[in-house]
């Protein structure tokens, strides 16, 4: 899987509506094949719902390409083969065993009536080996710990085969350790499997840190792209996040972002 | 195929549930008011214990078959065949027929009974799903659910009227239709009944993979390539049907629809490509066993069938819920 052409994602005034309210307002940005872009902003700015209508979740206005091939004229099979998506709280079947959960990351390449094939199991093991799983082949999803899981859940994604992976708070509910390893993981299977990646997040020290490229969203509205020693200023964020911090650029090109505690 | 360990498994379970199966037909056939195989003669064998162990077969296999469809369709374990009002649909039907239609239609060549309650089901089903569509455009099964409870209620509502207005015997026919009975099984009432089962138990079957990929949800489904709506509205058309020819034959029999799958889970765990060959097994099984003390404890009366379901299905029901480890 190695061998995965790096692919690209572009859109082109893509717009998200629900009902009355406009979640993202015409947005365009695009992603370098193998580049990994963050998407960070207040809650509520739209991070969510732009990756939503990426993989098909929510309809969206304008134009989104995955290597110059617009989404909107794929079948749901064709994008799952393009886009894989880790929700926020992915489910997670208790009684599940991990490796039909991986399995299931398969899918869009088994026929209607078809059943996985030899090919289909081969890539799963291959896939539970590089991500530290193996052993846990047949333990049940409820027997797993959140690193484990997290890690279960990107497996399944990797399994897909898709060129672009998109993670919505890939780190939300980890402890520093496990957010690393996490990231870490992301990071590798990028370079390994020749993956796009799109995430939102919420720490921005950590996105900053592994992103090459940041894009604040606010109010459903492009306010500011660009690496992380450009978005991450103090004055864009005080505007945007109504805080007020101090920002370290140390020599490596790390940024970390630090809140001020309010004078008593 | 034999080299994968859960298809193999798989394999060990259908052979144990196929084993119970033709266990319990062997029991149904022998044990009877008329005495055991010995004592009783071919006729009786012939046309009066085999069409009912069939029908048991029949219909016990299909409401279990299709529960445990429902359950994976609405990722609910607590939900039966009945739920988007084909209970309700078909007991109107049936209420219908035998308040004001007996007498009328006594000379009729074929029963307009199985066939009204198999439309009241078929309609009662697509008015749900007609009403769940309208509010809401299918983004989410709980409004399906919904309006299969205002469905519910609606012909409930119509029969309660209907009955009230009724005669003593006629209330006393209705009531017990809706507790579901074999009684009267011919080998009539099998053939009738049975290509729609064929068709709706191959389709669902057919699904097992996609009620697996279901068990993740519907978002988390939709993105890894499955049509969430048309898989939903195919599986629910099918169990339907199935359901509404078997209801239309035995009335409604309850519990087997939940009981059967969960004890399947519990045996064997939750994956779909498991669990519906083995509840379509299992179910068969059960019923044709839970139709013996029917026969037996008040005779020369019956016990209805949905009175030993729910006898045996209820306290089982707590059971379960008190050790449920099992997720849908």
């Amino acid at each position: 899987m190695s061998d995965l052409p790096f692919t690209d994602l572009e859109f082109t005034d893509l717009t998200v509506q629900y009902g009355e309210r406009t979640a993202v307002h015409p947005l365009s940005l695009g992603v370098p094949a193998g580049g990994w872009l963050c998407l960070i902003g207040p809650n509520g700015a739209g991070k969510s719902s732009l990756l939503r209508s990426l993989c098909g979740l929510v309809p969206h206005g304008g134009t989104a390409r995955i290597g110059g091939t617009e989404t909107a004229a794929m079948s749901s099979r064709q994008r799952a083969r393009s886009v894989a998506y880790v929700p926020q709280a992915p489910v997670l079947p208790a009684d599940m065993t991990v490796f039909d959960y991986v399995l299931l990351g398969r899918s869009p390449f088994i026929g209607y009536f078809g059943a996985a094939s030899a090919h289909d199991r081969m890539i799963v093991r291959d896939i539970l080996a590089r991500l530290d799983l193996a052993a846990f082949s047949d333990r049940r999803l409820d027997s797993l710990s959140g690193g484990e899981s997290q890690r279960l859940v990107l497996s399944r994604a990797i399994a897909q085969g898709a060129p672009v992976l998109l993670l919505d708070e890939p780190t939300s509910a980890l402890d520093i350790g496990h957010q690393q390893q996490a990231l870490e993981l992301v990071d590798r299977m990028r370079t390994e499997c020749g993956l796009t990646v799109v995430s939102a997040m919420h720490d921005l020290t950590l996105a900053g840190l592994y992103a090459d490229r940041l894009a604040l969203l606010h109010e459903g509205r492009l306010v500011a792209e660009g690496s992380p020693a450009q978005v991450l200023r103090p004055e864009i964020l005080s505007e945007f996040y109504g805080v007020s911090v101090r920002v370290h650029y140390d020599d490596d090109g790390t940024v970390v972002v630090v809140p001020n505690r309010r004078a008593r | 195929m034999t080299s994968d360990p859960t298809a193999r498994r798989t394999w060990v379970w259908l052979c144990a549930a196929s084993l119970v199966l033709a266990a319990a037909v062997v029991l149904g056939v022998m044990i009877g008011p008329a005495g055991t195989i010995s004592s009783s003669n071919w006729n009786i064998i012939w046309h009066v214990r085999m069409p009912r162990v069939a029908l048991a077969a029949v219909v016990g296999a299909m409401l279990s078959l299709a529960g445990a469809s429902y359950q994976g369709v609405f990722r609910n374990p607590l939900v039966d065949p009945y739920l988007l009002g084909a209970a309700g649909g078909a007991g109107l039907g049936a209420t219908i027929v035998i308040s004001f239609g007996r007498t009328a239609t006594s000379g009729w060549l074929v029963d307009p009974l199985p066939l009204a309650a198999f439309l009241g089901a078929i309609a009662a089903v697509t008015v749900t799903y007609l009403a769940g569509a309208a509010f809401g455009g299918m983004r989410s099964s709980t409004t399906l659910v919904l309006a299969g409870v205002a469905v519910a209620s609606l012909t409930a509502a119509i029969q309660a009227f209907v009955l009230q207005r009724s005669s003593d015997g006629v209330v006393r026919a209705v009531y017990n239709w809706l507790l579901g009975s074999l009684v009267n099984a011919t080998w009539n009432e099998v053939t009738l009944v049975l290509p729609y089962v064929v068709v709706s138990a191959a389709v669902l079957l057919a699904h097992r993979r996609h009620l697996d990929v279901l068990r993740v949800g519907d978002d988390e489904a939709l993105t890894l390539g499955l049509n969430v709506r048309r898989v939903r509205i195919v599986i629910v058309a099918a169990a339907t049907v199935g359901t509404a020819a078997v209801v239309s034959v035995s009335g409604l029999i309850t519990f087997v629809g939940i009981v059967v799958p969960h004890a399947v889970r519990m045996v064997s765990g939750g994956s779909y490509r498991r669990v519906l060959p083995l509840s379509l097994a299992a179910g068969a099984a059960f019923l044709i066993l839970a139709d013996i003390p029917g026969r037996m404890l008040q005779n020369p009366a019956e016990t209805p069938i949905g009175v030993v379901t729910a006898f045996c299905g209820a306290p089982f029901f707590i059971v379960l819920l008190r050790t449920r480890r099992s997720t849908v």
